[in-house]
């Protein structure tokens, strides 16, 4: 049986190994817990999940696997917090209360799964929709007898279904940025060089010396190691990119103090001849694209961030630049600078399910071989490790 | 030999269950949480409730995983070589046992603590694999190997700033300490301060779970702080009274430095009160 749920949580994309299943049997052969779910529970989770930003799947795959109810439907889509927000809330009188329909379980999924589909903003108050007050079967702080409480505080503990348990779900996909953790994620990058003045003892080579000879001291030298990864940043501003400026911000700012050799430059939508090193004075000293691309060696790792949407004709069309007439189209001077730097990655701000939708995007990531990630922490440790390769 | 909580440490059911179940199947046990909610502290109680002495390994960003096996003092015998010193024959004066080392040859059951293994380099976990699996490691200088006497309990606490690699994972059990809820919490003041008067726990409690609300701060106040600040509070005799100041959230609560460490976090903090004030 067992079995059964170790490849269950397999299945549900859980990163367990057999390893830790045989621990987690072991622990159960020798009487670690009583006879309990819960201690189970939490045992397996003990052994098993080694993340917290996985405690939340695991939840999941538990419940579907020990309540044998089918996935809750809209459970992966994430309602809106927004729209559980408690704003207000309708009492109803015992006689409107009786008067509401008791739907069936079945009927009430059903329901719930249509309406999700269905709604499409922000609702308090009133009988159908999924939102604050009200009476209608979805939601939470409303009065239908049996419905299915989504957020929020139990106030009329009737609700079947109870989502807040899922305690870790804000601990999932660390969305939040801060500078210190973009350094994290910057340092998977570190390459160690010894380069510069020779100030630090080198205790192998003195030990190496001095033996040689025939004990005298012969101290020994090398320089310090130092962080000899090059980076060439180069930036989108203004337009879409004005919704980004604070995440833009922090990853420039941890990139500034990770990495001794960083350029940056700084382009709109995207990359033709020139580029400007001031966004101030951006119209009167523009830099040729050609004199970048000679002056950098190919070991200096380039890095694009932007929100990749603008008009397909910007990318492949010359004279599709919003801004100016460009001779060669964006794909040309996008193509050159990757071919110069093989190392090169393109950073999107915005949700990597939004990507889909739109052409500039696909067809950027297609220039970039794929090598589009999302500025999260996960994005960036993905594009920090194709970088290193 | 089980753990069950200690006079002075509060351990939530789930918490008891992953020691218990790193005690009987002897593997490391890894720790994560918030900082302030009492992961270092676990090893030490629970070396104190089981009465099994205890060893501290606290890690560096310097720190290497040799360290904590053994160190070769070169530049001593080097010295001594110079000086003719007779002890420089023998190769084993120069070496210095590590933590992890003192621990294997323990003669009772013992308890290692390795604190805050995050800190150090990417690979230092890597280093220890083979040392945290099998209990034993090779002396290259002396040729020997050495073996625990008894697989000692470990404790491994991180802060999250570097993941660890899956290898190591997989070799530990694993807990994270939630930040705990009010039921707890009045529960671990109650072992810190058992002479706390009811109300004043109260108000306090109310302060400190509306503080945690404020929404952007950047270290939201943890267990640690509550226990310095109600400290102080009990040191200055500050009544009941003084932290109810009811008035909507106009008031600052009086040594409120004890719980915001960060200067942004206390402007934050005073910009909302005064615009609470104003919107009175």
């Amino acid at each position: 049986m067992l079995v059964d749920f170790f490849l269950h949580l397999k299945d549900r994309q859980l990163p367990v190994s057999t390893k830790e299943f045989l621990t987690l049997l072991a622990a159960l052969q020798q009487g670690v817990i009583g006879h309990s779910l819960d201690d189970f529970y939490v045992l397996a989770r003990t052994t098993l999940v080694k993340d917290e930003a996985n405690f939340d799947k695991y939840d999941r795959a538990f419940a579907e696997y020990f309540k044998g109810i089918e996935a809750l439907p809209g459970m992966d889509k994430a309602i809106p917090e927004e729209w559980l927000h408690q704003s207000m809330k309708r009492h109803l009188t015992p006689e409107e209360q009786a008067k509401l329909e008791k739907l069936g379980w079945d009927k009430l999924m059903a329901e719930f799964e249509k309406r999700l589909a269905e709604q499409k903003g922000r609702h308090a108050g009133g009988s159908k929709w999924i939102g604050t007050g009200g009476s209608s079967p979805f939601g939470h702080g409303g009065t239908h007898p049996e419905g299915i409480r989504v957020g929020g505080k139990s106030e009329n503990r009737s609700a079947v279904k109870v989502w807040e348990q899922r305690e870790f779900r804000n601990l999932d996909d660390q969305v939040e940025l801060g500078t210190r953790n973009i350094k994290v994620a910057l340092r998977r990058l570190r390459r160690f060089a010894r380069t510069g003045a020779a100030e630090e003892l080198d205790l192998d080579g003195t030990i190496a010396g001095t033996a040689k000879n025939a004990g005298w001291l012969d101290l020994h030298l090398h320089p310090e190691r130092h962080n000899a990864v090059k980076v060439l940043l180069f930036l989108d501003i203004g337009g879409s990119m004005d919704d980004h400026v604070r995440i833009c911000e922090e990853l420039f700012s941890a990139c500034r103090s990770e990495f001794k050799h960083l350029e940056h430059y700084y382009f709109h939508n995207c990359v033709y001849e020139g580029l400007w090193k001031d966004n101030r004075r951006r119209h009167s000293e523009r830099i040729p694209t050609h004199d970048v691309l000679h002056r950098y060696g190919s070991d200096y790792k380039a890095v694009f961030v932007g929100d990749a949407s603008m008009s397909p004709y910007e990318i492949l069309h010359p004279g599709g630049s919003v801004e100016h007439w460009n001779e060669e189209p964006g794909a040309v001077w996008l193509g050159r600078i990757t071919g110069t730097f093989p190392h090169a990655i393109w950073l999107n701000p915005e949700p990597e399910h939004v990507w889909q939708y739109r052409q500039s995007t696909a067809l950027i990531g297609n220039l970039m071989g794929g090598r589009m990630f999302p500025l999260t922490l996960d994005g960036l440790t993905r594009g920090m490790r194709e970088l290193s390769k | 030999m089980r753990f069950e909580g200690s006079d002075n440490y509060v351990a939530t059911r789930d918490l008891t269950l992953a020691v218990n179940a790193a005690v009987t199947l002897q593997r490391p046990l890894l720790i994560k949480g918030e900082p302030g909610t009492g992961k270092t502290m676990l090893a030490e109680e629970v070396a104190a409730a089981l009465g099994l002495p205890l060893f501290q390994w606290h890690i560096k960003s310097t720190t290497k995983a040799q360290q904590g096996l053994y160190e070769y003092d070169a530049v001593s015998r080097l010295r001594d070589s110079q000086l003719g010193d007779p002890k420089v024959e023998d190769i084993a004066h120069y070496i210095v046992k590590g933590v992890l080392w003192q621990a294997f040859e323990c003669e009772t059951p013992c308890v290692v603590l390795i604190d805050e293994v995050d800190k150090a380099d990417i690979e230092f976990p890597n280093d220890l694999l083979r040392e945290l699996d099998r209990m034993e490691f090779h002396v290259y200088e002396t040729r020997q190997t050495v073996r625990a006497k008894h697989r000692p309990l470990v404790f491994i606490t991180s802060n999250n700033e570097k993941e660890l690699p899956d290898a190591f994972l997989r070799r530990c059990f694993f807990h994270y300490i939630r930040f705990p809820d009010r039921e707890t919490i009045a529960k671990i003041v109650d072992v810190h301060f058992p002479g706390l008067k009811k109300d004043l726990l109260r108000e306090a409690l109310e302060v400190f779970f509306e503080l945690r609300e404020v929404p952007g701060l950047k270290k939201k106040p943890s267990t640690s702080e509550l226990l310095d600040w109600l400290k102080l509070l009990l040191a200055e005799d500050i009544p009941p009274e003084a932290l109810r100041a009811k008035d909507q959230k106009a008031a600052i609560p009086p040594l409120h430095g004890a719980l915001l460490k960060n200067e942004q976090d206390v402007h934050l903090f005073e910009r909302l009160i005064f615009m609470a004030r104003q919107n009175r």
